[in-house]
């Protein structure tokens, strides 16, 4: 376990960052006729060992937050601090010390590893681009530690990706994520595409390599009762802004913003006793479009509590006590 | 009540380069009319391959009906002509499928794909039907659905193309509509508005629905009844409120334990389901389970279960019972 004095201080702090995509026009002479404001001023601390969940509907930014944080974006505005350090500007020189201390776990970890190379190398690969272990065989006794430490038989090393199961292809990719001793590791979708009965596997897998290594997660996904289950903290995002952030707890006994108690109430419980008698709240139409997010409030053209206020003036996040933080003007 | 649906010992066989799958092995269930059916599975369990059996759409080769029957309104699927089956479906019987984006058309107007059963099935003009898919557009609110008759699929957003495959099935009015894994697709708010109006319109018009999904939640929400199937087999059946509140089969009892609930206890760790599901062409003589059950005794490896009452139309392929942990008939 971390001693309580590294424990308390944050690995990461983000601070109103900001991910904008440029939309081009024109056939020869392109120009910017517009910008995707796909994250639009994030905010967020996270201590080592702790776990935040990031969770919204498609197009909030979620994954483009995990992206930039890792520096494989780049940063429109506002700032990102990995353990003291501003990596914002950093350019590749200067990421590559840090990139070894985070490392990305992917949805899709057959579209993620190359299917001609073995098992072995795969996982040695980051080793030999880091230059970490110059002796192969050293590389290949790490690799299967790795496989081991995942859940996996060392003696699968010498296998192609193709003859594993989905579950087992989703530990692989996080071997290969953790070759390096990363202190953070940011999971995009980790288990979305999995079968029930494996991702509980491999939550299991995440719960305890956390607990054995210490590791800090940022864990993008959709599922919110799988965010619930994993994260200490949890951040709703809606269209490139977070909403609502609070420990797990609070968010899903007390949540405040209209958006949260929406997306709480739209996932249905197992259970058709308490279904029956659970009250529905009803939010119309879709997410609109990143491009043209509504003015003031973006959720207000979906919002039941929207009055005039909402339409022109952008609430702002407001810390309500006890780390919970809400950005609406009715809370 | 009558029976709306009968499927007896329906078994679907995909031939392939490793030798033949039984992706649907003797399969039976009613559904009655009206009612909500959830058929409930992991990928490989045969829930998607049963609803195109039911409709006759399994691509031949590689795959097959070789044996069953399936009784609708008193005729069997099964021994209709080519022609005939067409013409039930999409009118007494209509299907919705997980991506709209790849059933829909792109190249045609979403009004014509709305009301081309109508033009079809009831021999309307063209004038009518297009007519007649205004109002299924705004049945299933879109908005301002006369102008949407004449937009395109790329035009709508994924909610609203599932609203309007919805409205194509609702097209003639079908007895019996048949989701497969509807809203898998689409954001979880979407997902309960899409639902929702599915579970009003078939009210409204007492069709029955059978609901395809893997998700355990939307099922209590939304079915009256449920059929668990693993391995192309259905391995328990029973009303909701039964199956939710005392699960017997092994499999099924996994399931709940192993998925997070919005209303879970903080901090208990996941009970996950060991191993892998199997491999279809390697199926072990036994219960296909069973080397992943943690209650199997030796026999489960050797004879299959078949589904035996075990009270109230509650059914379950197990040899073992539940309260002792002990095979029922040993």
């Amino acid at each position: 376990m971390l001693d309580a004095n590294v424990a308390g201080s944050p690995l990461l702090v983000v601070e109103n960052l900001k991910v904008h995509f440029p939309v081009m026009s024109g056939t020869v002479f392109q120009k910017q006729v517009a910008s995707v404001k796909a994250v639009d001023g994030v905010s967020f601390t996270l201590n080592r060992g702790e776990t935040l969940g990031l969770v919204g509907e498609s197009g909030c930014g979620k994954s483009t937050t995990g992206l930039a944080v890792l520096r494989m974006l780049d940063i429109t505005g506002g700032r990102v601090v990995f353990d003291g350090q501003d990596i914002t500007r950093h350019d590749r020189a200067a990421m590559r010390p840090i990139r070894k201390r985070m490392q990305m776990v992917y949805q899709d970890p057959f579209g993620s590893l190359n299917p001609r190379m073995k098992v072995v190398d795969l996982i040695a690969e980051p080793m030999i681009v880091h230059d970490i272990l110059p002796n192969r065989s050293a590389r290949s006794d790490r690799a299967r530690e790795l496989l081991a430490l995942v859940g996996l038989r060392p003696d699968m090393a010498d296998r192609y990706i193709h003859e594993f199961s989905g579950g087992q292809r989703q530990r692989i990719g996080v071997a290969r994520a953790l070759a390096m001793s990363p202190e953070l590791l940011i999971c995009d979708e980790p288990v979305s595409a999995l079968d029930v009965s494996i991702q509980a596997q491999i939550v299991n897998l995440f719960q305890d390599l956390q607990q054995s290594l210490g590791l800090t997660y940022v864990f993008v996904a959709h599922d919110l009762a799988v965010v619930r289950h994993i994260s200490d903290r949890i951040a709703v995002m809606y269209l490139g802004r977070i909403v609502e952030i609070a420990d797990r707890e609070t968010l899903y006994k007390r949540p405040q913003h209209p958006y949260t108690q929406a997306l709480l109430a739209a996932v249905p419980i197992p259970d058709p006793e308490i279904e029956a008698t659970r009250p529905q709240i009803a939010v119309t139409g879709e997410v609109p479009s990143a491009l043209r997010p509504p003015p003031g409030c973006r959720f207000h053209t979906r919002c039941p509590r929207a009055t005039d206020v909402c339409k022109t003036e952008e609430p702002v996040l407001r810390d309500l006590g006890g780390g919970q933080m809400v950005s609406c003007h009715h809370v | 009540m009558a029976k709306l649906l009968e499927v007896r010992n329906l078994t679907t066989r995909f031939r392939t380069e490793r030798g033949a799958v039984m992706a649907v092995d003797d399969v039976s269930f009613d559904v009655d009319a009206g009612e909500t059916l959830a058929i409930v599975g992991e990928s490989g369990s045969g829930k998607s391959v049963t609803a195109l059996s039911l409709m006759r759409l399994i691509p031949n080769p590689p795959g097959e009906i070789t044996a069953g029957s399936v009784m609708f309104e008193g005729q069997d699927l099964l021994k209709l002509s080519d022609a005939e089956m067409q013409a039930v479906r999409g009118d007494r019987i209509a299907m919705i499928f997980q991506e709209p984006m790849t059933s829909l058309n792109p190249s045609l107007t979403v009004g014509l794909q709305v009301g081309e059963p109508v033009q079809l099935h009831r021999g309307a003009s063209w004038k009518a039907a297009l007519e007649k898919a205004g109002e299924l557009l705004a049945r299933v609110r879109i908005p301002d659905a006369k102008a949407r008759v004449d937009a395109y699929p790329h035009q709508f957003s994924g909610g609203m193309r599932q609203r309007a495959m919805i409205a194509m099935a609702l097209a003639c009015q079908p007895k019996l509509i048949i989701a497969d894994e509807p809203t898998t697709a689409l954001d979880v708010t979407v997902q309960s508005q899409i639902l929702s109006l599915l579970k009003e319109l078939t009210r409204e018009t007492g069709a029955a629905l059978i609901l395809i999904t893997h998700d355990l939640g939307v099922v209590a929400r939304y079915a009256d009844r449920v059929s668990v199937m693993y391995a192309g087999r259905v391995v328990e059946t029973g009303t909701a409120r039964e199956i939710y509140k005392m699960p017997q089969h092994p499999y099924t009892r996994g399931l709940m334990a192993c998925v997070p609930r919005l209303d879970g206890v903080l901090g208990d760790r996941l009970v996950p389901i060991e191993g892998s599901p199997p491999d279809l062409t390697r199926l072990p003589p036994g219960c296909a389970f069973a080397p992943r059950c943690s209650v199997a005794e030796p026999g489960c490896l050797k004879a299959r279960p078949v589904l035996e009452d075990v009270g109230g139309g509650h059914r379950k392929a197990c040899f073992v019972s539940v309260e002792s942990g002990v095979p029922a008939h040993a």
